[in-house]
């Protein structure tokens, strides 16, 4: 078995009283979809939010591509290959779609320390960011205020962005929210289309996409890893299925 | 859009005007004799500098540093500081002076920066202010009264009591000042910091040390601040701790608000109105009745009022909005 991209071993995060992540250990390995799930208020974003480093966990250690980075910063982990896309809509949305797409070339190409050359005809920038919109099916928005792209068209956008540094691990934190059923399943087929490059740490409560999607599943309930295995595992999983699936919205 | 080109919109036909007139006042004001009046040009154009460094981080960062008049304050101080000893030499007085307050800024970046919102705005007024005391108590430079100081000697290239020669130098040096920012904004590090001003976090998520860039535009804009300063204190041959009281940083941002926040000519635009109104109002309010001219801002407030209500944009606004994410497929 190839050696996980992120393992992440025995995290704790506390606030307060409130335990929101207990023990949890997870592992994502190249070109596997490990997909995420669990009631509202599971602890699934806090999780990811300590991968990200976004928040740091009260005890326990995160390794990706072979590097201790639970100390690390968030835009350091990024630079290492490790993006994440947003639950919430997060384009910047006075910049054009593919202003935005640049920004996020940029992040990857070097220090941004540059104070008098015009970002906009900078092809390094430009060239690459047009061929992330052409990857996600935005390339005739290109122009179009970010503001103003529809809600499907925005989660396309986020993860173009997502993708630009060509990261070897994709955090996504819902990807399908909000989504029409058709819009849903373009997107399952592009995520189904970059597995084999790098692998991904899916959250999603959309039960279709994941069974499809998934390699390997993580159930999470009060901040616990109360499951861990394979789509057909989880299903026959007895306590998954009272926790979690059998409440009826799968 | 090209230069000329841009002379085909509104925007630029008056942008361009204003400039044109502001290059040949001093031709103006000496021909109809208005001496007085270059001198208030003098002093729109070396604030128009201040503001115009403000907006970099005010308007294009979202960041409302509520202090900026310090960097008048520093600038002016560190030439009146030297001239006071005897350093009278430009060549020298101008680079402390920079050096000071890029590295003040750098100071006060660095802590106030790690915080957002209100505690932003208090941090860096709390900064202005200490350097506004530690200047009234300055015994030995006057103190509140500040001080008398000679103008920078500059020998055999501009001399800086020409009150013509001086503009011109005030005039070029916004000149630069705007050709620096109009190239900064659309930089990739204009870009970065434009971005962390509609969402940090993203940026962040992107993979930029939001921070590092933030600081790195904190002290560029303390530079030009700096840089107004020094021409404030030769422009009066004066020093005082007014010139960095917490009015002023508060007028500085009335400017940039006014005139149109993370716009290239908005502070200018900003700058003009806001001398214009306080020289014009203060005549026309005495003419109704003795006196009544220091209270222009009661007429000044609302007029602030009405533009935070119906021109967001400020001034610039007025000017129909730009077309800058079109220009460049």
């Amino acid at each position: 078995m190839a050696e996980p991209l992120l393992s992440a071993t025995g995290l704790i995060k506390r606030f307060g009283g409130l335990v929101a992540t207990d023990n949890v250990s997870i592992d994502v390995r190249p070109g596997e979809i490990h997909a995420l799930i669990g009631p509202n208020g599971a602890g699934k974003t806090t999780l990811v939010s300590q991968l990200t480093g976004n928040l740091r966990p009260d005890t326990g250690t995160i390794h990706f591509a072979g590097r201790d980075i639970t100390h690390l910063p968030m835009h350091a982990r990024v630079r290492l290959g490790l993006a994440r896309s947003f639950q919430i809509t997060s384009v910047l949305r006075e910049f054009t779609a593919l202003d935005n797409v640049a920004l996020a070339v940029q992040a990857h190409a070097g220090h941004s320390f540059r104070f008098l050359a015009d970002t906009r005809r900078d092809e390094s920038l430009r060239a690459p960011a047009r061929r992330g919109l052409e990857a996600v099916g935005l390339p005739a928005r290109a122009n179009t205020p970010a503001s103003a792209l529809s809600h499907g068209e925005q989660r396309q956008l986020e993860i173009a962005m997502a993708l630009a540094g060509d990261p070897k691990l994709l955090l996504l934190d819902e990807p399908m929210a909000g989504m029409g059923v058709e819009e849903s399943q373009r997107m399952i087929g592009f995520l189904q289309g970059l597995k084999d490059r790098r692998g991904m740490l899916l959250i999603e409560h959309d039960m279709d996409a994941v069974f499809q999607l998934a390699d390997r599943i993580t159930v999470l309930v009060y901040g616990r890893a109360i499951a861990s295995g394979t789509p057909a595992e989880i299903r026959a999983n007895a306590e998954v299925r009272q926790a979690y699936l059998g409440e009826g919205d799968a | 859009m090209s230069f000329i080109a841009s002379l085909r919109t509104p925007r630029g036909l008056i942008t361009a005007l204003l400039l044109v007139i502001l290059a040949v006042l001093p031709l103006l004001t000496q021909a109809f004799d208005q001496r007085y009046l270059l001198s208030i040009g003098t002093r729109i154009v070396i604030w128009a500098i201040a503001a115009v460094s403000l907006n970099m981080i005010l308007g294009y960062g979202g960041l409302v540093s509520f202090g900026h008049a310090v960097f008048f304050g520093i600038g002016g101080y560190a030439v009146g500081i030297l001239s006071h000893h005897g350093v009278a030499s430009g060549w020298i007085q101008w680079p402390v002076a920079i050096i000071a307050a890029t590295l003040w800024a750098a100071l006060v970046g660095a802590l106030s920066l790690r915080t957002r919102g209100l505690y932003f705005i208090m941090i860096t007024l709390a900064f202005a202010q200490l350097v506004f005391y530690v200047g009234g108590g300055l015994e030995a430079y006057g103190a509140d009264d500040g001080l008398n100081i000679s103008r920078s000697r500059f020998p055999g290239v501009i001399d800086l009591r020409d009150k013509a020669s001086f503009y011109w130098l005030c005039f070029a040096l916004l000149c630069g000042t705007l050709w620096f920012c109009s190239r900064f904004a659309n930089s990739r590090f204009g870009l970065v910091i434009r971005g962390a001003k509609s969402n940090d976090l993203r940026m962040t998520a992107l993979g930029f040390p939001v921070f590092r860039y933030r600081l790195a535009a904190f002290t560029l804009s303390g530079a030009f601040g700096g840089l107004a300063g020094i021409l404030l204190a030769n422009e009066g041959a004066y020093i005082s701790p007014a010139m960095m009281s917490w009015v002023k940083s508060g007028d500085l941002i009335v400017i940039v608000v006014l005139g149109g926040m993370g716009t290239l000519f908005g502070p200018l635009y900003g700058t003009i109105a806001f001398f214009v109104l306080e020289e014009s109002l203060k005549p026309i309010l005495d003419l109704f009745h003795k006196g009544w001219g220091e209270y222009w801002q009661i007429v000044f407030g609302p007029m602030l009022v009405l533009i935070a209500l119906y021109a967001k944009g400020g001034i610039d606004s007025l000017f129909g909005s730009p077309k800058e994410w079109r220009r460049h497929g």
